[in-house]
């Protein structure tokens, strides 16, 4: 379980989060939406331990984040980022790979490199291992940064729980693939494995998560548990747009129309 | 990239090196032939006693010609991994310590020794003599290389055209004030720094060997430790820091070591630019980025070449010799307007090969 209690991030006297407690429970997915400069990337940050917050406490595993190692952390989560910008040329399978760094020392055991296919495998990749990273386009890009970062938390059945982070996965892939990395994510959910992801596409985020955060100047406004509760004032409110909600499978399936 | 493995290239580049060490070797102001290198190498170790060589010659080949050769793979090899270190280290290829201003920072701090050493050690002069010329070295390159590495760097980014600003202002600064020592200087050995500037292996002696030989391999198996972790930084210092790599730590280490041996093979040699820009960059055209090869590679392929641009400093205006850093300038010059050329297109592209 990942815990944050009263937390709040300053930049000088710019607040861009404020003082928030919120719990995410394991193994569901969850997912923030807001409009842009909402705080959610920064919420993601510190969730991730990558910026510690100006106050307030982050637990995981019942320990405070910054009491892990930062190697202790890589191996408990990873972090889908938005955006990579690789200057060297490196073919993709040495990408993937990299998503073992915190577990071998120089060189990638055979076990490794098999979690490395078997994650590939998973975001159906495979054809593009040989390939110079460079020349890929940004839907395969974003392919093969999921495989690194499923390969870094691959959970075998002993392991701890633990999170994947996804900072706008599908905002480069065309729509089937916007369905099968999802798709991935929402498995892992079953492999011991707690999603956050930041979702634009609010008919997307009804169909896989679990749980809801909607934030706006920094601020948590709605949390839902169930899609059905999602409203429209809820989305003007925080997206400030018209919408209808139209109920699909008797009422067991909303999806959102503008 | 091919499918060849590390291990191959670095057989391939470990023959080439001994290959040209000992064709190096031979020419010079006096050539030496082999059976003269083999009699040389059978009477110093006591395996011939019957025919007597050349004893002018042999010495020659000993306190000269073989220290210089030594020195100077030893330097390239210096060099050209500073490069790749520099390079993984700004997330850019176009780096090497000639533009962050390691060398020349190294250089002026060097050159303040030469001139200032004397009056500054006094009568410890003959102890303290030896270790003031690389500390100063080191401080000098270390100042000048964090100096360009700050004004580049801002919100963990760093901005090539602000980097390639800021080196070229710290190099004038410090050829500036190496040019000031230069004038300042009384005795003729001093006014040589002129010359030193443009790099030359001709002050070679065991000495020099011992001390560059040291600092390079110390320095060279310390950094390959952190190999993954520089790969790591390819992503991004945040992402890197996802990876469990604290980038910070990693980034100074690196910072020390590499000017560390930059420095010491600085002070003993002078400037010579070009070198660490080239060998990493060829490196990555032939096999790849990964800087676990890229380490050791280019400590191979860096001796070679630096060798081969001795040994036409050497032989082109026989007997007397031409600075090796104007040779490596003018091969490497070039190679680096086409860098920059082709980097900035593909920078609207994306990646840097791409």
């Amino acid at each position: 379980m990942l815990k944050a209690e009263n937390i709040f991030f300053k930049v000088g006297d710019k607040t861009l989060l404020h003082e928030t407690s919120v719990v995410f429970e394991e193994n569901r997915f969850h997912v923030i939406m807001g409009p842009n400069g909402a705080g959610k990337s920064t919420l993601l940050k510190l969730l991730a331990g990558s910026e510690r917050p100006s106050g307030g406490r982050i637990f995981f595993h019942k320990k405070e984040i910054g009491e892990f190692s930062k190697k202790e952390l890589a191996m408990l989560r990873a972090v889908l980022s938005q955006h990579y910008n690789i200057t060297f040329p490196i073919t993709s399978n040495d990408m993937v790979m990299m998503g073992r760094y915190p577990y071998f020392k120089t060189l990638p055991s055979k076990e490794d490199k098999e979690i490395c296919k078997m994650a590939t495998a998973m975001m159906q990749a495979d054809d593009l291992l040989d390939r110079d990273y460079n020349t890929l386009s940004g839907g395969e890009t974003q392919k093969i940064q999921m495989s690194r970062i499923l390969a870094q938390i691959w959970s075998t059945e002993k392991s701890q729980n633990k999170i994947l982070f996804l900072d706008e996965p599908v905002s480069h892939l065309d729509m089937k693939y916007q369905h099968q990395l999802l798709q991935v994510a929402k498995a892992m959910c079953k492999k011991n494995i707690t999603v956050i992801a930041i979702l634009h596409d609010i008919n997307l985020s009804l169909t896989y998560a679990d749980h809801i955060l909607f934030m706006k100047h920094g601020e948590i406004k709605y949390e839902i548990n169930d899609q059905k509760e999602i409203t429209t004032s809820i989305i003007k409110d925080v997206f400030d747009v018209d919408s209808k909600i139209i109920d699909l499978e008797n009422g067991h399936r909303p999806i959102v129309v503008f | 990239m091919n499918k060849l493995s590390f291990r191959f290239y670095y057989f391939s580049l470990a023959i080439l090196l001994i290959v040209s060490l000992i064709i190096s070797a031979r020419v010079g102001a006096v050539n030496i032939s082999y059976e003269q290198i083999v009699t040389f190498f059978g009477h110093k170790f006591g395996f011939i006693h019957d025919n007597d060589p050349d004893s002018i010659q042999q010495a020659l080949f000993f306190q000269i010609r073989l220290p210089r050769v030594i020195l100077c793979a030893f330097v390239g090899a210096a060099l050209s991994v500073s490069g790749a270190l520099m390079q993984a280290l700004f997330r850019n290829p176009i780096v090497e310590p000639g533009l962050v201003g390691t060398s020349s920072g190294a250089a002026l701090g060097a050159a303040f020794v030469f001139v200032m050493g004397k009056a500054l050690a006094g009568s410890f002069a003959d102890t303290i003599g030896p270790f003031m010329l690389p500390l100063f070295a080191f401080i000098g390159g270390l100042v000048a290389t964090l100096l360009v590495y700050r004004l580049s760097s801002v919100f963990g980014k760093t901005n090539v055209n602000t980097m390639l600003l800021a080196g070229i202002a710290v190099n004038a600064l410090a050829n500036g004030g190496t040019g000031f020592f230069s004038y300042i200087a009384r005795d003729p050995q001093a006014r040589s720094i002129t010359f030193w500037n443009l790099g030359t292996l001709s002050g070679a002696d065991w000495h020099a060997v011992e001390l560059v030989g040291i600092s390079t391999t110390v320095g060279i198996l310390i950094c390959y430790r952190y190999s993954k972790a520089l790969n790591a930084l390819l992503l991004g210092e945040t992402e890197a820091g996802y990876l469990g790599i604290n980038t910070e730590k990693l980034k100074m280490r690196i910072i020390l070591i590499n000017t560390f041996i930059v420095a010491m093979a600085t002070s003993i040699v002078g400037v010579i630019g070009f070198i660490g820009l080239i060998v990493p960059h060829l490196l990555r055209m032939m096999k790849s980025s990964d800087n676990r090869f890229l380490i050791i590679a280019s400590a191979l392929l860096g001796a070679i070449l630096l060798n081969m641009a001795d040994m036409v400093s050497r032989v082109i205006v026989a007997p007397s010799e031409f600075p090796i850093g104007i040779i490596t300038a003018f091969v490497g010059a070039p190679v680096f307007l086409f860098l920059l050329i082709r980097n900035s297109r593909k920078q609207q592209q994306g990646g840097f090969y791409a």
